[in-house]
Parts: structure tokens; sequence; C-alpha cells
């Protein structure tokens, strides 16, 4: 087995009229590592899905050359496909099936007799912890055992340990399904496998990867451990709530993070009370400017804002877990 | 690891995750059968004492059994177009498609279940149409002939009605797009002989593939003279089936690329 899994190189794709192309990948490398999970971070549009579809054989680049498990994902699709399990956005299971029967469905497609898809699905279902409800329709599940089924499912064929590709697997989940999921994937890496995941959380990237791609506009604008990454911006944050507008435009040219709605700006410090006194003493000599402070850890959340530009938050972050 | 299994045992699956889904679809099973039974009973009883059949017919209900059988099929089968749309919507075909399922077996499952699905409301819309009073007449080679030209109908459309849902972008679109299917029965001579038609929609009645078809399994339920017509419809269901299977293998490209 190779020591990397996953390797792209210059990957190129545009949707769209051939006379107004829009381009979505705009030159994606990589290299991941066997065993470990590898996150690919951005924003909606960011080009997360179609590099996935790429690498897994759904749909080919423009230009630029991939190879998952050794195999070249185009001139050696089949042999890609029987190393990797993928997991999209939609889950890839029948509503009006139960969870036992996708299972067992497919393990058949992947070529095990009655039998062995039988024993697969059982022992897929107690894994996932859905012995329970395996033979209960899959529209009565809720969203995060919708998400373990259809992890399960793209396990039944896959030896392990194998390349997983999980697209954004924990959108829509809430707090304690996306808990259960990380465990699910942190599992998997234990056991070998390479899992290559896509998110919009930045805490999903920073709890669960080894490795983070940071991905915008089609481009990687930054690539490392998430300690690395968070290295990038100075270690702690002062947040300040200011007492009036003319005090929050004053210093806003200094500030990393701004909420003008609530006058809230967050400059960087280091953490310690001299440095903390000695900002506030500076930057608010006369005592009356600063209504109150608090300090943090830089988040990947700064990280990603100083490395993207952006100025907006996810519209749909997730609820703090 | 097992030996990659092949499009027969794809499509024997698929098959049967067809049927059990169309079987759990309540909905849609009580519509394709309720609406047949409900047009038969309204043509019966409603329109029949106002059209004239000519002499060969006992009753009206002897002539149009065999048009409201196609009516049937062509309700049946439109409902593939809805299941297959949804599965290019969902995130499934996608996950056939990384287990190396092609596109063929996953519409051959769909076909097949509605086959079964047909069959299933042809003989219900059969024992009602018995109950009020249609009494074929037809040999075994009949039977056997007619069973063979209205299976061979339900396959073509079917799959046509696959392709369908390959080409529309949503579901509920390739519900509206099946129309011409259940439509297709009334410009022929399924209810009103074609004689009785304005010249000018002669031709197409003549010359589409229903007439054909009823005129088949008129003649042979009744034991009456068929002529060439089991052949022509026969040729129009190979016909139709060629280009729906050549189309919906390009469609399924074009859409899964």
């Amino acid at each position: 087995m190779p020591e990397t899994m996953i390797e792209a190189h210059g990957l190129t794709k545009s949707y769209g009229e051939r006379s107004a192309p829009v381009r979505v990948l705009d030159g994606i490398g990589l290299q991941v590592p066997r065993a470990g999970v590898f996150a690919l971070l951005g924003p909606n549009g960011a080009g997360k899905t179609t590099t996935v579809r790429i690498l897994a054989t759904l749909t080919t680049a423009d230009s630029g050359t991939a190879h998952v498990a050794g195999y070249d994902v185009v001139a050696d699709r089949r042999r890609v496909r029987r190393a990797i399990s993928l997991t999209g956005q939609f889950a890839a299971v029948d509503e009006t099936q139960t969870g036992e029967e996708n299972l067992r469905m497919t393990a058949r497609l992947t070529g095990l007799s009655r039998t062995r898809a039988r024993q697969r699905a059982e022992e897929l279902l107690a894994r996932f912890d859905l012995t329970d409800a395996g033979r209960r329709q899959v529209r009565t599940y809720s969203g995060g055992m919708r998400r373990r089924l259809d992890l399960a499912a793209g396990l039944v064929g896959s030896p392990e340990p194998g390349v997983f590709f999980l697209d954004e697997p924990t959108t829509g989940l809430d707090p304690r399904s996306r808990r259960e999921l990380w465990t699910v994937v942190r599992d998997l890496a234990d056991r070998g496998a390479t899992v290559l995941l896509t998110t919009q959380y930045l805490e999903e990237a920073d709890q669960l990867a080894d490795r983070i791609a940071v991905l915008d506009g089609g481009r990687i604008v930054a690539e490392g451990s998430p300690e690395t990454l968070k290295a990038r911006v100075p270690g702690h944050r002062l947040d300040l709530v200011l007492t009036g507008k003319e005090a929050y435009l004053r210093l806003a040219t200094r500030a990393v993070h701004h909420s003008p709605g609530t006058l809230t700006l967050g400059l960087p410090t280091d953490g310690t009370a001299a440095h903390v006194r000695a900002l506030l003493d500076e930057i608010d000599p006369h005592r009356t400017d600063v209504d109150r402070f608090s300090v943090h850890s830089a988040s990947l959340d700064d990280v990603f804002l100083a490395l993207t530009g952006a100025t907006t938050e996810p519209t749909e972050a997730p609820d703090h877990v | 690891m097992s030996d990659a299994p092949g499009i027969l045992t794809h499509a024997a699956v698929m098959t049967g995750r067809s049927l059990r889904i169309s079987r759990r679809n309540i909905d849609a099973v009580i519509t394709s059968l309720m609406l047949p039974v409900m047009l038969m009973l309204i043509f019966v009883y409603f329109f029949g004492g106002a059209i004239d059949t000519g002499t060969a017919y006992d009753s009206y209900v002897m002539y149009v059994v065999p048009g409201v059988l196609l009516l049937c099929a062509g309700f049946g089968s439109a409902t593939t177009a809805v299941a297959v749309s949804e599965d290019m919507k969902g995130g499934i075909i996608d996950r056939f498609r990384s287990l190396d399922v092609g596109g063929t077996p996953v519409l051959a499952g769909h076909v097949a279940a509605s086959t079964v699905r047909n069959l299933v409301s042809t003989t219900l819309v059969f024992g009602v149409a018995l109950l009020i009073g249609f009494r074929p007449a037809a040999s075994l080679g009949g039977w056997i002939a007619a069973l063979g030209v209205l299976l061979a109908y339900i396959v073509a459309l079917s799959w046509i009605s696959a392709a369908i849902g390959l080409l529309a972008r949503t579901p509920e679109a390739a519900g509206g797009f099946t129309f011409f299917m259940s439509f297709l029965p009334y410009p022929s001579s399924a209810f009103v002989p074609v004689d009785s038609m304005p010249g000018w929609l002669h031709g197409f009645a003549d010359h589409q593939p229903v007439t054909p078809a009823v005129e088949a399994l008129r003649g042979l339920l009744l034991a009456q003279p068929v002529g060439n017509a089991p052949w022509v419809a026969l040729a129009w269901a190979a016909g139709i089936l060629t280009v729906a299977v050549g189309l919906s293998g390009v469609l399924f490209k074009v859409r899964t690329a």
C-alpha cells in the first residue's frame, strides 16, 4: 500500500457555457498520507465537493492528475472505486427501505452472496449503533442515524483500512449527532483508514483533522496541521465592547475582528496580563471608551478569516458544543 | 474481497430494490390501481351509451376494455419516470456509481418493477371488466399472444418513461412529461373507432403505437381476425424500446458527468 494514499496535481475544472465558463478549481494539489484525517476546509462554493468528486471518479478534471491508493482516477477508475468509499452531501440511502435492507442491497451490489450480505449488514448495524433501528424504514431516522447508515453503506464493500471521502458529513446535524459522527470518523482513522473530509466548520477540522487544507475560490490558500495554521495568527485576541461609535471607528483599523452591531472589536494580544493592561492603557488612556473586555484563544475562525479575507461568518454556523 | 458482480446480478438486486420501494409507496399504488378502474367505469356507464362502435360488438364494454388496459399501462409506466428522477436527484446514484453499477442495471430494475406493478394493476382492471360484462372468447394461443403484446407495450413504455426520468430536472417535471403517454390512447381506436374522428386526425390515429396494440388486444381477446396488428404492435414496441435504451444510455452519461 502506498504511503501517500491521495495525491493530486494541478486539478482544474470549469462548469457552464463554453463562452463563459465558471472556474471551480484553479490548480488544486494535495498529498494525503496513509491513515489519519485530512480536512478540506472552505466556505460554500470553494470547490470542496468538486475536488472530492474528481478524486472519487464521479467526475473528471479538465486538467491535472490524481491518484488514489496508487491508482490513476481516470485510467484505473474501477480499481479506485473498489478501494474507496464515498459519503456525499445527500444521504445515499433509500428512505423507503429499512436500514438493514439498504446495507444488504449495497453488499449484494459489491458481489457478496445473500448470506454474506446479511451477515455484513448485521455487523455494520451493530458497529454503528443501529441494530435497534435496522428493521425500520430510513424515513423514520434522525439526521444523525441517517448519516451513520450512510457511512456504513459506504463501508460495506471497501476492504479496510480503505480510503474514505466524506463530503460535509455533519452539515445539518444537531450538536449531539455531530459529536457521535466525530467519534465514528476518529474510530475509522484509528483503524488505519485514510479519511478525507470536507467541512465548512472550522471547529470540526480543528477537532478531527491531522492536517487541514484551506480552500478558497478553487485554490488551496494554506495547508498544515491545526497547530501550525493557528500559529499564523497571534495566540490570543482581546475583544473589547466599546462605549460609542467614535471609539469604534478610531480603533477599527487596529482590529482583526469586527462586529459593528455590538460595537465589538478584537485586537491581537499574547494573552499576558502585562500586555493586556498595557494595551488597554494605550488605546483608552481616559478610561471612558472601553465598556467591557474578554480574552479568547485564537480559533481557526481567525486563521480562516485572515487567510480568505472573508468578512462574514459562514451563514450556517454550528452551535458550539 | 469478492469477485466483481456482473450486470445481471446488479439488475436483479436493482429489481428487488425497486419492487420493495414501490410496494411501500402506497399512494402511487392506489392511484395507478384506482384511476384506470374509474376511467373504465366512466367510459362504460357515462359515455358508452352515446358511442356507436358498429355491429361487431355486443356492447361498448366489449369494445373499450382493451383500450382501458393500455391506458392503465400508460399510467403505471409513468410512475417510472418519477422514480428514476428521484434517484437522480438524491445521492443514491453516486453510491451506485461508486460501486461500479452502471446506468442500464439501475434503469432495468425500475423497468422490471414497473412491469410487475403493471401486471398487478392490469389483472385488477381485468377483474373489474369481467364483473361489468366483458366476456373474452380467446383461445389459449390468443391469450398468450395478447399477454405478449401487452407486456411488450408495458416494457417499452416503462423504458421510455425511465428515459424521461433522466431528462427531467425534477421529479415533478418528470411526472408532467409523462402526460403524453397517458394521453396517447385517446387519439387512437382505443375508445372510439378512428372513422368517427375528423379526417385530418386519421393519419395520426392510424399510425401511432396505441392503435395496432389495441386492435391486436381486442382481436385476440374477442377471437376476431387481427390481420398483422400484433406484429405491427410488437414492431412499435421493439422500436420504442431500442430508442429508449439508447437514449437513456446517453442521458445517463450526460446527467452523471
